[in-house]
């Protein structure tokens, strides 16, 4: 059997074939527990997970204290804006003390690259990367695959299309680990100044037009423009993005009739993609949610199996 | 491990005879009520469950709900356990409230995985009556807990290993003795 053997999860680029499939698998199971009347189980019960977002959340905060709770663990969420962070604490000091304060796990958000991976290395308790700058969102690649496993019974072989800003989305870059590492065959779609420069090498084509993202795809992932980090020149103004790369009813005639649409949330209607695809019967975006939980219940499990034995 | 190490103790037939009086004993005590719902334990009871359910159809007409619980989330050595516990799906595919419920494991030995498997069950609701049905009862508890209805009493030593293998994943109906 699958070890896990890590007291972190960090991202997918470090993950086996075989280490993700056990989280999927896991999930699975851990999907019944919120189908129940009474939705808990005891397995961290005891334990104290703290939520530390340094960048705003609504779904994935939520999400990770849903599992924990799911799990009879205890749940702190630290808002930055209010703590002692606004005081100059850095993430080392926060993090430490967060420790000392006999916490078990610490789930972070923070807007830096490698954030979480810099934590993790100064504390011996667990981290969650919940989103780090423009590097990795593994929990959100878990449940967006555990989501295209459940519709279409398999990862290997597929095509899956991830359209919007592929240079600075962390969901992506993700994505496209989790998705390559399981056999399935990746396009990134996006214009040309929002594709990062030799993408090629993690294994996945390019295409910079969307009618050919979607041709034969068997599912498309499409990404939140993120307007609020425009960097100026390089960023496309709403309306001309919606021309030319937003899923509309109108170009998904042309796709495959029963393609998967995803969208990690939280969604901008009208600009990468119309309400009518989001709401549409191609759309799995609140399943996506859903599974959300299951997957962060199986990680927290996970890790905090391994690191009882240290 | 040598081989005259290992006792047989119960072979296919009697396996099937030890799990029809079960059955019969099931009926019989519970005569006064048609709430009554099978429940095997993950991995074996699961197995024994469904021969129960087949059989007590074949002896009644009827058939009876079927679950499956998996009780890893509710070890009490879940924290220190040696090897990493693999989570399998619980499905109660009926309401468990006013409902006798028969849980079935292979071998009754600690108790340990009876009283998860009983917190388990108080999770889903409030059942009539909850019953123990095993294959093995092989003594040394740990937990003031008794089995309703038991296939084979074996006294063993806590060195032995009970090991119950049972066709639908061993290929074979076989109850054996080690150490």
């Amino acid at each position: 059997m699958t070890k896990w053997g890590q007291k972190d999860l960090l991202g997918l680029e470090n993950l086996s074939r075989e280490q993700i499939e056990l989280v999927l698998s896991t999930a699975e199971s851990f999907k019944e527990v919120s189908t129940r009347g009474i939705k808990k189980v005891p397995a961290l019960r005891g334990k104290t997970v703290v939520n530390l977002f340094y960048e705003p959340s609504t779904r994935t905060r939520v999400s990770f204290e849903i599992a924990a709770k799911r799990l009879s663990a205890d749940v702190i969420n630290i808002a930055t804006e209010t703590s002692s962070v606004k005081k100059g604490e850095t993430l080392i000091d926060t993090g430490l003390s967060i420790q000392a304060l006999k916490a078990d796990v610490i789930v972070v958000r923070h807007n830096a690259s490698g954030a979480a991976a810099m934590l993790a290395r100064h504390v011996g308790i667990s981290v969650v990367n919940a989103g780090d700058g423009w590097h990795e969102h593994p929990t959100q690649a878990l449940l967006d695959i555990f989501t295209l496993k459940q519709k279409l019974g398999k990862i290997k072989g597929l095509k899956v299309s991830i359209v919007g800003d592929i240079a600075h989305s962390r969901v992506a870059r993700s994505n496209i680990w989790g998705l390559t590492k399981l056999g399935a065959k990746v396009t990134v779609c996006a214009p040309e100044l929002l594709i990062p420069p030799e993408v090629e090498k993690m294994g996945v084509s390019v295409t910079h037009s969307i009618d050919s993202a979607l041709s034969r795809a068997d599912a498309v992932n499409v990404l939140r423009m993120q307007f609020e980090r425009d960097t100026g020149a390089a960023f496309p103004r709403q309306l001309e993005y919606f021309k030319n790369f937003a899923v509309t009813e109108e170009r998904l005639k042309k796709a495959k009739k029963d393609i998967i649409v995803m969208h990690p949330g939280p969604i901008n209607r009208g600009i990468e993609i119309s309400s009518a695809v989001a709401d549409g019967k191609n759309s799995v975006i609140l399943e996506q949610v859903t599974n959300g939980i299951a997957i962060r219940m199986a990680v927290l499990f996970l890790i905090s199996q391994v690191r009882r034995k240290q | 491990m040598p081989l005259e190490n290992i006792k047989e103790i119960m072979d296919r037939q009697s396996i099937e005879n030890a799990l029809t009086r079960i059955a019969h004993e099931i009926i019989e005590h519970n005569a006064e009520t048609n709430e009554i719902a099978i429940v095997g334990i993950r991995t074996r009871g699961e197995y024994l469950a469904n021969r129960l359910v087949a059989i007590i159809e074949k002896l009644k007409g009827a058939k009876l709900p079927l679950g499956l619980l998996d009780i890893t989330l509710y070890r009490d050595d879940l924290m220190i356990a040696d090897s990493q516990p693999v989570v399998h799906e619980t499905n109660i595919p009926f309401d468990v409230n006013e409902t006798n419920i028969i849980l079935v494991d292979d071998v009754l030995y600690t108790g340990r995985t009876i009283r998860a498997a009983l917190d388990a069950f108080i999770d889903f609701g409030r059942p009539q009556s909850i019953q123990l049905a095993v294959l093995v009862d092989r003594g040394h508890r740990e937990l003031p807990i008794r089995a309703d209805y038991v296939g084979k009493n074996i006294p063993t030593s806590k060195k032995e290993t009970v090991v119950v293998k049972l066709n639908e994943i061993d290929k074979q109906d076989q109850v054996l003795v080690q150490g």
